[in-house]
């Protein structure tokens, strides 16, 4: 609803307030400048402020996790004009002072992606509902697979960070484990997980922490990956040991060679989000902000749709023909 | 008891060889899966990109150098490979001939820089690393490349040695270290590299050509990246430009555990294979317990500092 505002109000404004000549700038400031996601997060944010006629300044930290980059890429931008930055916080928390600082001198700082801590430091939050993200491969698995006699690898991002521990929780939530709510703040571990492991995010690492599971137990039957080259890392691993087609696979991302992946088999399901969609509102506010002076403020979900290989009763799901023509929000 | 430690401890890669029995034998006793022959070849497998990445550290180490783009011109060299051939349909061999060429223009670039302009290899080097880095990425636009064919990923593939799966992989790792290690123990060229490291200016004397050493250890481990890049695209089915970010400290962690002096001219290239080995046991190993892996970072870092000041001891009664 909010985004349609948003965009209603985008279009009544450009229309209003015409006469401010002057080109709005909006900063982007993404975790690094290589992860895909990252990239089509960029292209977003690029075609819209083509689009809208606005400046766009693009930076990023130098690896993830690199808080002094992106620290230093707001006060550069700050100082180059800009009057909104979108950013995708590495870190959540060490990231607040920086803008506070920028919100003092009057900047829009909108998050994307990732939240901030405390979430309000921000004006504004567009993200998946990671949680809702998860929940949804964990209905598909329990739909695949039921209840009873599942041994469950879980791939997870890094330690502590609250996208890995929403969508792990979510997973879990969604297969109907008690006591899993989106407020549960650090990984559960029911006895059916038999085996966790950090991928972050990356294929090699997480076939190295499939293999590992394997070499543990032998015997796991379903595995929640991250994203979906820690996916493609477990397949692989799998697929050393023959195991490759009896254990179900499902991951959270929807990346246009993740979905590939999934119509070649090697993910059952995955819960697509939409980057470019994040960064397309983002620049929109950004905009509008500049020539209304409106600010945009809360949570603003971005959606999520499960995208899965093989339809099952009871859950919705789309096709990965569908997944290809919007993955990551190319629609 | 007190001597025999201290005599020990003056072999190079005797404490790490003493740190992977130790852990061995722990992570034995935590988990039944841990002592097979299957979880070796896995850790071999886990290590082997890092393990040749190493082995060419060893060798600049020895010269009293340091290398820190190791990861990055990897990552570089297996875009080049994977690229070639996606991109402009080359014959896979070829195209792999232009990662190792790539690989190993880079160490040129690091040894004439070192040698020429007497800039210290750890700044050169600082300057490459960034320069493979950003190279991958404009090159690859920071996309993986999927489509690899079979030819390169024949080291990923396994044969069987009684029960255990071994990866080719894992024999040309072997085989890398042990050619290494006869070419530096028994070979003019080898005692060469030890004696620049030891004193520059007492091998300059004897008639040794300092600077060309120099520049053909960089080019040599710049091979030996190119090699770990084939490895790391056999071993993940793709080139991926993200691939090497840590390799550079992983593989300094693996020569310093080994007992390499990082004040050169002191050091076995076997020590760094086990040093290699070590760091792949323990993430194995703690996985095998149920342990989150920031422990086997925990783990790494007191080893190394353990590692490092052994060394010290030894210099000083050595």
């Amino acid at each position: 609803m909010k985004l349609q505002k948003t965009i209603l109000a985008v279009a009544l404004s450009s229309v209003a307030a015409s006469a401010f000549a002057a080109q709005p700038i909006i900063g982007l400031i993404t975790k690094t400048e290589t992860n895909p996601f990252f990239v089509k997060m960029k292209e977003g944010a690029e075609q819209q402020a083509k689009q809208l006629g606005a400046k766009l300044l693009t930076a990023a930290g130098k690896a993830d996790g690199d808080n002094a980059g992106q620290v230093t890429a707001i006060e550069n931008m700050i100082a180059a004009g800009a009057k909104t930055i979108l950013i995708t916080p590495s870190d959540s928390k060490a990231i607040v002072p920086a803008i506070k600082k920028a919100r003092e001198q009057g900047v829009m700082v909108i998050a994307l992606d990732s939240p901030t801590d405390p979430v309000d430091a921000a004006d504004a939050l567009f993200a998946t509902d990671n949680f809702a993200a998860g929940v949804l491969i964990g209905k598909y698995t329990k739909a695949a697979k039921g209840t009873q006699g599942l041994k469950i690898a879980t791939l997870d991002l890094f330690p502590g960070h609250p996208v890995g521990i929403a969508r792990h929780n979510g997973f879990l939530a969604g297969l109907g484990v008690p006591g899993v709510t989106a407020k549960t703040t650090d990984l559960a571990k029911p006895a059916q997980v038999v085996c966790m492991g950090d991928s972050y995010g990356d294929q090699a690492k997480g076939q190295t922490v499939m293999e590992n599971c394997l070499q543990k137990n032998p015997d796991i039957n379903v595995v929640y990956t991250i994203n979906e080259p820690a996916a493609a890392g477990a397949y692989k691993a799998l697929k050393a040991v023959g195991r490759e087609k009896e254990v179900l696979i499902v991951s959270v991302d929807g990346g246009c060679d993740g979905v590939k992946n999934l119509k070649d088999g090697v993910i059952a399901a995955t819960s697509q989000q939409y980057p470019l969609k994040m960064a397309a509102y983002g620049v929109k506010a950004g905009v509008n902000y500049a020539k209304t002076g409106k600010k945009v403020s809360g949570y603003v979900d971005t959606g999520v749709t499960l995208i899965a290989g093989k339809k099952l009763a009871g859950v919705d799901s789309k096709d990965a023909a569908f997944g290809l023509g919007a993955c990551w929000g190319n629609k | 008891m007190k001597k025999t430690f201290h005599q020990i401890a003056t072999i190079p890669g005797a404490g790490a060889f003493l740190a992977l029995v130790l852990a061995c034998t722990f992570f034995s006793f935590q988990s039944d899966r841990f002592l097979s022959g299957q979880n070796f070849s896995l850790i071999l497998q886990q290590v082997m990109v890092v393990g040749v990445m190493a082995i060419g550290q060893t060798l600049i180490i020895l010269t009293a150098g340091i290398d820190l783009s190791c990861g990055m011109v990897m990552a570089l060299s297996s875009i080049i490979m994977t690229k070639f051939f996606d991109s402009y349909g080359l014959n896979p061999y070829v195209s792999i001939l232009c990662g190792l060429a790539v690989s190993m223009a880079f160490g040129w670039l690091n040894g004439m820089l070192v040698t020429r302009i007497k800039l210290p290899p750890f700044i050169v080097t600082l300057g490459t690393m960034n320069i493979a880095f950003a190279i991958t990425q404009i090159y690859s636009g920071a996309q993986t490349v999927t489509n690899v064919p079979e030819q390169m990923t024949y080291f990923g593939n396994t044969f069987h040695l009684g029960s255990t799966t071994l990866a080719y992989g894992t024999i040309l790792l072997l085989g890398l270290y042990a050619f290494t290690w006869w070419f530096l123990r028994d070979t003019a060229k080898g005692r060469h590299v030890y004696a620049v490291g030891n004193s520059p200016e007492a091998a300059r004397l004897t008639g040794i050509r300092t600077d060309r050493v120099l520049v053909w250890v960089y080019v040599i481990a710049g091979l030996f990246y190119g090699i770990a890049a084939i490895l790391s695209v056999a071993r993940t089915g793709v080139g991926d430009p993200q691939a090497g970010q840590t390799d550079n400290l992983d593989s300094i962690t693996a020569v310093v555990l080994g007992g390499t002096s990082l004040f050169g001219g002191r050091g076995v290239v076997l020590g760094t294979l086990i040093g290699a080995v070590i760091v792949g046991v323990f993430r194995n190993g703690l996985t095998l317990m149920g342990v989150a892996s920031v422990f086997q970072i925990l783990v790494t870092g007191i080893l190394v500092i353990l590692a490092v000041a052994t060394d010290q001891m030894s210099r000083k009664r050595g």
